[in-house]
């Protein structure tokens, strides 16, 4: 057998939508790849694929191995992972990188232990040593306060699933070679599970907002304002998970470590208690204003504008003062 | 009617109440509240559900010290039928494939099971790793982040399950591995009467690894694939903290002002 060399990374896509973190996990990739000498392998399953193709190919991967079959148009557990497991016996990569989302963290814990090696969950750095060559993470824990840099003992090829916008996606003047993969009829066909309905709808990317407007479940569920003031300013409008557990918007409005993490200049936060799981997804962000009915809420120790009143009562002033100056 | 329903429980320190020593590098989980992992709570409640409406026994399952005891003893006060804790010294150190390894050994030694249902993932270590591992393990079919059950038709059965920008209604052939959204459900009260029972006079099942037949270079420290070199606290960054005081008219025009907002 050869020996495992190379770094791989999963191409996320489902009925053709791309998941952008695979291309930010592409970029960091093919830096490692340069700098140990690695070759960057792109792995994308899917049906149709000619326009990802032409996309994901301009960054930064060597080869892009690509398997289409109209069973893999959809995200299926059991075909993605036995797919997988053909490439990845195929081309042995020493490392396999996915974006930390639901189908992909779903794909590497099976992969994981298919191949009984190494996964590092939703990291928000990836390195390679200089010294052995393992894989090094850092991975936050008990809601994101804590980070252990975690490396690979034993395994390959050695796992990762990166946090999405941990890394920038940047095109390259590489281009990918193109290699087209069909794997047996019956690795795809062996699937116990059927998909039945898919309901999606396309999504704003917080991730990349300028101005984000976040309504805690101090506003009980009532976003009339919020998105009212929100659309003054041009922002967009996130949530804690209380009120995407109670349905009010899609989950992938909820910010936190269950959520999205926000890179945007300005937040507004209004009745949020500032819980440790909603701070992580807010760190990374420029000015932090809050509104709280409590002096004592812990929102105000991660705020730079503390503001101690009824959430709709600044609302509603200012969307007048807002609206005034449109006037005058 | 379905056979044994068995849903994986975890113990986990409240993340607010953790406290990091910055000298030895190290988590200081004394002064935090246990609790039940809140998804599992909800794999409890959906596992109850399903149990009224579909037949079969809810098994809970959990890998942890024997003080875990008095929460399995919950989960029993709630409605579950029986509880099985894995306990051993040798499980210190455990990364999620040991973890997966080890409940996937316990599962199989309980038998006869349609579904084993789990939490989406743990609120310390949330690596959301462990139900597609345990899944793997096993040889069965594994849908995560389930939502709902629509309905159990014959050997299969379909679930509503959350994706980005929305969700799909798959089917999968049981026995199966389910891992439940974090509150989707409200899971229900302990029973008082139950839970005076449990604790008097309901005995749990503890097994070691050797009841496993799992040997401890297996488990652990040892059996890990990955390893913690270093820990460190991730302080939010230091934020103005200024309070604006005023009418709400006044602060809104400070607001705008200082923002730009204009
Ligand atoms: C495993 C796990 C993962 C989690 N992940 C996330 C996550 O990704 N994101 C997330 O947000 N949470 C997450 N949570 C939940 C988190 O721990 C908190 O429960 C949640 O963030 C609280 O949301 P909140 O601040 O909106 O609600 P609350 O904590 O109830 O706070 C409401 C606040 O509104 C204030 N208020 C009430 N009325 C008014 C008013 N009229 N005007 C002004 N202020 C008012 C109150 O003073 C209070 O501070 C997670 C929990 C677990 C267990």
């Amino acid at each position: 057998m050869s020996e495992w060399r190379g770094i791989s990374v999963f191409i996320e896509q489902d009925n053709g939508e791309l998941e952008r973190a695979s291309l930010e996990i592409l970029t960091r990739a093919s830096e490692l790849g340069k700098k140990f000498n690695e070759e960057v392998l792109g792995i994308l399953l899917g049906h149709e694929l000619d326009n990802l193709i032409r996309e994901v190919s301009r960054y930064g991967a060597d080869k892009l191995v690509v398997v289409e079959h109209p069973d893999l148009r959809h995200y299926n557990s059991d075909a993605y992972t036995e797919t997988m497991a053909y490439i990845i016996n195929k081309y042995r990569p020493r490392y396999l990188l996915l974006p930390a989302t639901r189908n992909s963290r779903d794909l590497a814990g099976r992969l994981a232990v298919k191949f009984r090696t190494c996964l590092s969950a939703h990291v928000i750095m990836v390195d390679i040593d200089e010294k052995d060559r393992k894989l090094v993470t850092a991975v936050p824990g008990f809601g994101g306060n804590i980070v252990a840099t975690v490396v690979c003992t034993n395994g390959k090829p050695e796992m990762a699933t990166v946090s999405p916008g941990t890394y920038e996606a940047r095109p390259s003047d590489k281009e990918a070679v193109v290699i087209k993969e069909s794997v047996p009829e019956d690795i795809i066909k062996s699937r116990r599970i059927e998909l039945i309905e898919k309901k999606v709808s396309p999504m704003p990317d917080l991730s990349r907002a300028e101005k984000v407007v976040v309504a805690g479940l101090g506003t009980g569920g009532d976003l009339e304002l919020v998105k009212e003031f929100a659309n003054l300013i041009g922002a967009a409008v996130g949530v804690t998970r209380p009120l995407a557990d109670m349905g009010i918007v899609p989950r992938d409005y909820q910010i936190g470590t269950t959520g999205v993490s926000l890179r945007a200049k300005t937040v507004f936060v209004f009745g949020a208690s500032g819980a440790p799981h909603f701070i992580y997804g807010i760190r990374d962000c420029g000015t932090i204003v809050a509104v709280n009915t409590d002096r004592e809420a812990p929102i105000f120790e991660n705020c730079d504008y503390c503001i101690v009143a009824d959430l709709f009562d600044i609302l509603k002033a200012l969307i007048k003062e807002l609206r005034g100056e449109v006037h005058a | 009617m379905l056979k044994n329903i068995i849903v994986t429980m975890k113990v986990t320190p409240k993340p607010e109440e953790i406290r990091f020593d910055p000298v030895t590098k190290t988590v200081d989980r004394s002064k935090a509240t246990n609790e039940i992992n809140p998804a599992d709570k909800n794999a409890l409640e959906l596992a109850l559900q399903l149990k009224e409406r579909y037949g079969g026994k809810v098994i809970l399952l959990s890998m942890g010290p024997p003080f875990w005891d008095q929460f399995l003893k919950m989960g029993i006060a709630m409605g579950a039928d029986d509880a099985v804790l894995i306990s051993d010294r040798a499980l210190g150190g455990s990364d999620a494939f040991v973890t997966s390894k080890v409940l996937a050994a316990a599962i199989k030694k309980i038998g006869d099971y349609s579904l084993i249902i789990t939490g989406e993932e743990s609120e310390d270590g949330s690596t959301g790793q462990v139900p597609p591992g345990i899944a793997e393990w096993l040889g069965l079919p594994v849908v995560t982040y389930v939502s709902q059950v629509v309905d159990v038709a014959g050997d299969s059965i379909i679930v509503r399950r959350t994706i980005k920008g929305g969700y799909e209604v798959v089917k999968v052939k049981m026995p199966a591995v389910l891992s439940v959204e974090l509150g989707v459900n409200t899971p229900r009260f302990p029973d008082f009467e139950r839970l005076q029972w449990a604790q008097s006079e309901f005995k749990l099942t503890v097994w070691g690894i050797k009841d496993l037949g799992l040997t401890e270079n297996e488990v652990g420290f040892k059996g890990s694939l990955t390893a913690v070199t270093e820990l460190r606290e991730l302080r939010p960054r230091e934020r103005m903290r200024q309070f604006i005081e005023g009418s709400p008219e006044e602060i809104a025009k400070e607001l705008v002002k200082r923002l730009g907002l204009k």
